[in-house]
């Protein structure tokens, strides 16, 4: 076994690759840049080597730079995490030339499935089933026709040049089809210049199920059930849960076996993923192979109990799988949520800065269990140079509406401030109906949340039960108020019993009733909760018991009362007495101010170019500028035709969110 | 006998009624409550003692003496806020305007002479259109009579104002004598001459909300402390207040039961200073990890926003507490931050609120701009009030202490008690590279050498130790633990007496 390995890797995988290798006894080496000078993994390994600056172009996509470091300290492994050298075969090469061990395939495997079209030969002729259809040129609409019969409707027609939709069209039947050809091949002739068409199967409702696989050395191969990962965001996954709701012992075998059958096909040592897109009638198609360890192992670690890096280094040290097929396990059910430093109510733009608070929930109730793979800690910083994920939070339970369970306590227990994150979208996915009932694709996002996401709706149960635990905390806090010195003795102030909580547009009457225990509180209906809770003012998560029930709500004190977060609603939560309540009824409604006649920036970020001057007319849809954030340089566009009536940043300046960049006649 | 009490009953229900209900509802449409209704919202329930119901003005010119409402367009009188005694007076805007006659401001008058006699607060919500005109003169002696009410009391009990509708002239000045202003959004706004005067008199043309109004007020001119949404907001925010001020000059701060742990530690603030010395973070994080609960009750926070002021409480009891801002201007002192934080410190001192100082200044602001203003004056007023408070003051100097400004913000040769340093801290005349520029001018032409004396500079001057070692810092301190070391250097100061020489008054800077 290796005495000392390096991972090539930052943030969370770095800290989880250090983990295993320490449980193992192995020496760590991390490598860092500027930005990361002070990152948890750093922090971590045992020995850490600086290897440039913060841009992962300069430092951790620089394969001599961390084969200088793999020399200096020593290192006879590297692991190479996800992403950056991950895939690179020539980087695997030139470990393997240096004497060093990869974590990870050959680079023969790697080469291959870097691949797409050559990947997809290779697998067709591996017995893997591939997405039918017809890669060669086509002549007229009637040949399109006979071959989207001989593939079998619904097809899609696409452009070879094709992209962000044009020149693409679906057809269900041959005359579809006859048309679809032709405006396909016109579209792409005006478009791309070139009017070369394809066909392929076009899946209906379709699924990301992928199959970890994993070999040795000598020529063992096994697979480690599925993964189920529908929920994307522009292709980017966001939840993953294994093993999949749709899946069948048969599909999953099937799937299984061709899986290993194209890892064989390689001659594949170590882990991997194949990934397949499944329809609803549970046909499932080659995509493709990701020759290294998925951001998303952890839910297959969790039902299987296997420990896919402590594999990969043993098969990396020569070790051999003393794992058969038959001995993998599928044990309960895992599902993991992506935290991302990404604001869900400004469209998922990424949003940099200081933890000011990170606080990760720490256990999971009853036999559930939770697991968080985190690169970050309290009081550091999102930079905009890497990957935006916070944390990748995890849950098991004995089925998947436990581990739901588990996951919508964990997100609501899980405290990040400072930054935008997407806490309160995964919350709202945990309770979407179709999420519970496991019907997804991977349109998800996009069908149920096409205006993007400004909160979730709470029920009114939910409601009342926050109404109860809003009465029980006022009262507390109210009381600790009256408690100050100086008061006049004899004529201290009594805290009433009776309010009136406004939230989520209902306004309930309630009688607090407090004893040793806790308090009931009335409602003018008749209804009754029982609440009981050690929530003392300035504690920002309040866990609460409410009818027997744990409600744990984010809360702050406002000028208005309390702000509240749960289950991804945010609420503005008013405690009145009767008569203030009674006089609020005047109070007039501010409606924001119309920010249509503003350009604001919606991140934090540096302004690029400014496409347009001060006096010009611009048409909706029109670029008016470009601020790059996270390395991504987002046009901003004019929302409604206009004249420009003032520019107020310049080019190079660095912008705050809401910045005023131009302002509109 | 029944008789003569029902005539009570009745007598009381047409004093409660105003001007009549056509104009509370009038105010309502507003978005405005009447002045018994602002009481009852300020006060703890059925804590509210009414002086003067039946009060009436004497005049009767202009027909005015068939216009006699009882009360005379204000409500006075005493109530609790969380037990505490508070005296306050209520203008009603549906009485005649809520304009001030004689009788008006001796109502006014009395309650400010018996807060100071009983040593309770003074709380003013005012809404009028102005002085009683059909009373000349008498008005405005009724003006005056508060104003020196205002002038007495000041340094005595404190006095909040709130700006709740019209506070136009001379009446601007009473509000402007307090020590604190909150005003309602959009329904309130203040200003020495309307719109109207400055129309004629400038050929401006300015609304009343853009020429007083509550955003003016707290982001231009700096008069108020502090904006809130509507009539409810702004009074339960008075409560709040309030609760952090003591009852009067020799009260003590006010100490409420809390639930935090003073020995608190924070590691999220080793990482607060950021690596580079160019690069800005957000003070108010330290500050609100310092608090207890993190409550920070932050006053003229949308003006001069290089300095924060505010309350915090430790180990429950009020501390004041003045910070400079990296985030905005480098957090630099300027004419405005210096005249915003000397103020309030002025203020802490006056009623023996221990102040809390978090230094990260580079010096002060250079220009034109700032030297025609006046900069030396108003920087001196910091300077004056740091030096002649007397209360407990506690200094930590997270970063930049550069040149005149780490003099003036809380140090040790201001008889700052206790001192501290995080070892981040730089304090020096100046800046390393400036400081080179000078001392090494014949250098300038030779980057190297440049390079090389800036370094040796830093070494030398970018820690907190020279300090240290000439006594000027009384520790070093670990950024974690800054919240148990300052509640410890408060815990231990609750003894400190301290005087100065005796005078008539001072001689600040104005």
């Amino acid at each position: 076994m290796f005495k000392k390995i390096l991972i090539a890797n930052r943030g969370e995988i770095a800290c989880r690759v250090i983990e295993t290798a320490r449980r193992m006894g192995i020496a760590t080496v991390a490598v860092y840049s500027d930005a990361d000078r002070n990152a948890r993994h750093v922090e971590m390994a045992d020995e850490a080597v600086h290897i440039g600056p913060s841009p992962a172009a300069e430092s951790y996509l620089l394969s001599e730079r961390i084969l200088q470091a793999v020399r200096e300290t020593g290192a006879e492994a590297v692991h190479p995490g996800y992403g950056f050298l991950s895939e690179n075969r020539l980087f695997a090469e030139a470990l393997a030339a240096a004497g060093v061990a990869f974590i990870g395939p050959s680079p023969r495997a790697i080469e291959c499935m870097g691949d797409k079209i050559a990947s997809k030969e290779l697998a067709a002729k591996a017995g893997v089933s591939t997405v039918p259809g017809h890669m060669g040129l086509i002549a007229d609409a009637e040949q399109a026709v006979q071959i989207s019969r001989e593939i079998g409707y619904p097809v899609m027609i696409k452009a070879s040049a094709g992209g962000g939709g044009k020149g693409m069209r679906i057809a269900w039947s041959d005359s579809e089809a006859r048309e679809g050809f032709q405006s396909s091949k016109n579209e792409a002739a005006s478009s791309f210049g070139d009017d070369r068409i394809f066909i392929e199967k076009f899946i209906t409702q379709p699924r990301h199920i992928e199959i970890q696989v994993l070999g040795d050395s000598h020529g063992n191969l096994i697979y480690l059930n599925e993964r189920e990962c529908s929920i994307q965001r522009r292709n980017q996954k966001v939840i993953e849960e294994a093993p999949s709701p749709f899946m069948d012992a048969s599909t999953r075998a099937a799937m299984g076996a061709q899986a290993v059958a194209l890892a064989a096909a390689v001659e594949y040592q170590s882990a991997g993923t194949v990934e397949f897109i499944v329809d609803a009638a549970r046909n499932f198609y080659f995509l493709e192979m990701n020759t290294r360890l998925q951001v998303e192992h952890p839910v297959t670690e969790l039902i299987t109990g296997i420990d896919l890096v402590e594999q990969m280094i043993r098969v990396a040290a020569g070790e051999r799988l003393t794992l058969a097929q038959q001995d993998v396990p599928l044990n309960g059910w895992a599902i993991e949520s992506r935290l991302y430093a990404e604001d869900p109510t400004r469209n998922f733009l990424p949003s940099t800065g200081r933890l000011t608070r990170y606080r990760p929930p720490e256990r999971a109730l009853g036999e559930a269990v939770l697991r968080n793979d985190t690169g970050v800690f309290e009081g550091g910083e999102i930079s905009m140079f890497y990957d935006p994920m916070i944390a990748k939070l995890c849950t098991w339970a004995p089925d998947r509406a436990l581990a739901i369970r588990a996951m919508r306590d964990a997100l609501d227990e899980f405290e990040v401030e400072g930054i935008g994150h997407n806490i309160p979208f995964l919350s709202a996915v945990m309770d979407h109906p179709k999420f519970v009932a496991g019907e997804v694709t991977t349109a998800f996002i996009d069908e149920e949340y096409p205006n993007g996401f400004c909160g979730a709706t709470l029920d009114t149960a939910t409601l009342r039960r926050l109404a109860a635990a809003a009465a029980a905390m006022y009262r507390v806090q109210e009381i600790r108020d009256a408690r100050i010195s100086g008061r006049m003795d004899n004529h201290e102030r009594e805290v009433g019993s009776d309010w009136v909580i406004s939230l989520g547009g209902q306004d309930i009457g309630v009688t607090i009733d407090a004893d040793r225990a806790g308090a009931t509180v009335r409602f003018e209906d008749g209804e009754t909760h029982r609440v009981a809770s050690d929530w003392v003012p300035g504690v920002s998560l309040a866990v609460m018991d409410v009818d027997g029930q744990r409600l744990v709500i984010k809360v702050e004190r406002t000028p208005y009362g309390y702000r509240m977060r749960h289950r991804g609603a945010d609420l503005k939560v008013r405690v009145q007495t009767p008569r203030k309540f009674a006089l609020s009824k005047w109070m007039i409604e501010k409606t924001p101010p119309d920010t249509s006649k503003y350009l604001l920036c919606p991140m934090p970020g540096l302004v690029v170019s400014l496409a347009v001057a001060e006096g010009d007319t611009v048409e909706e849809g029109q670029a008016l500028c470009t601020v790059e954030a996270m390395k991504m340089e987002n046009v901003l566009r004019a929302e409604k035709r206009g004249v420009v009536a003032r520019i107020n940043a310049e080019v190079g300046a660095s912008l705050a969110v809401d910045d005023v960049i131009m302002e509109f006649a | 006998m029944k008789n003569i009490l029902r005539e009570l009953e009745s007598r009381r229900s047409e004093a409660c009624l105003g001007g009549g209900q056509r104009r509370i509802d009038a105010q309502h449409k507003k978005g405005k409550l009447t002045a018994r209704e602002r009481i009852e919202v300020l006060l703890d329930e059925d804590s509210f003692e009414e002086f003067d119901m039946f009060k009436a003005h004497r005049c009767v010119d202009f027909g005015m003496d068939k216009v006699k409402i009882p009360g005379d367009g204000v409500v006075t009188g005493w109530g609790t806020i969380n037990g505490r005694q508070v005296y306050v007076f209520s203008q009603d805007f549906t009485v005649l305007g809520g304009s001030l006659s004689e009788t008006h401001a001796e109502k006014i008058c009395k309650i400010m002479d018996m807060a100071m006699k009983a040593g309770a607060p003074v709380i003013g919500l005012n809404d009028s259109g102005g002085a009683r005109i059909q009373e000349g003169v008498a008005s405005l002696g009724g003006y005056a009579d508060v104003f020196q009410k205002n002038i007495l009391a000041s340094g005595v009990v404190p006095q909040i104002s709130v700006i709740m509708g019209p506070c136009a002239g001379g009446a601007v000045y009473s509000p402007a004598m307090t020590d604190f202003i909150y005003m309602v959004r959009d329904s309130s706004y203040m200003f020495v001459t309307g719109p109207d005067v400055v129309k004629t008199v400038t050929n401006e043309i300015v609304s009343a909300e853009e020429l007083g109004g509550a955003k003016t007020h707290t982001t231009k001119s700096s008069v108020a402390d502090g904006a809130f949404d509507n009539d409810i907001e702004t009074l339960t925010e008075v409560r709040r207040l309030f609760d952090f001020l003591p009852l009067n000059n020799r009260a003590g701060v006010p100490v409420r039961p809390f639930f935090d742990d003073n020995a608190r530690l924070e590691p999220s603030l080793d990482t607060l200073v950021p690596e580079s010395p160019n690069q800005p973070y957000d003070m108010r994080e330290l500050v609100k990890k310092i608090a207890d609960e993190g409550d920070f009750l932050e006053m003229q926070a949308a003006f001069a926003g290089n300095i924060l002021t505010g309350f915090i409480r430790l180990e429950g009891a009020s501390v004041g507490v003045v910070a400079n801002q990296p985030l905005v201007l480098a957090g630099c002192l300027d004419i405005d931050a210096s005249r915003k934080a000397a103020r309030f410190v002025r203020f802490c001192d006056a009623f023996d609120i221990p102040i809390l100082t978090l230094v990260d200044v580079p010096g002060f602001l250079p220009g034109t701009a700032q030297e025609y203003g006046g900069v030396i004056k108003h920087g001196a007023k910091l300077l004056f009030a740091y030096g002649e408070a007397t209360v407990p003051k506690v200094t930590v100097i997270t970063r930049k202490a550069y040149g005149g400004a780490y003099d003036v913000m809380a140090s040790k040769h201001l008889r700052g008690d206790f001192n501290y340093a995080w070892p981040t801290a730089q304090i020096a005349v100046m800046g390393a590279k400036g400081a080179v520029e000078i001392l090494y001018r014949q250098d300038l032409g030779d980057a190297d050498k440049i390079a090389a004396h800036t370094a040796e500079y830093e070494g030398r001057f970018a820690n907190p130790f020279v300090a240290a070692e000439k006594g000027f810092i009384d520790d070093v301190i670990m950024p974690h633990a800054t919240r148990k070391r300052v509640a410890r250097a408060f815990a231990s100061l609750r003894g400190k007496r301290m005087e100065n020489p005796w005078k008539k008054h001072d001689n600040i800077p104005l």
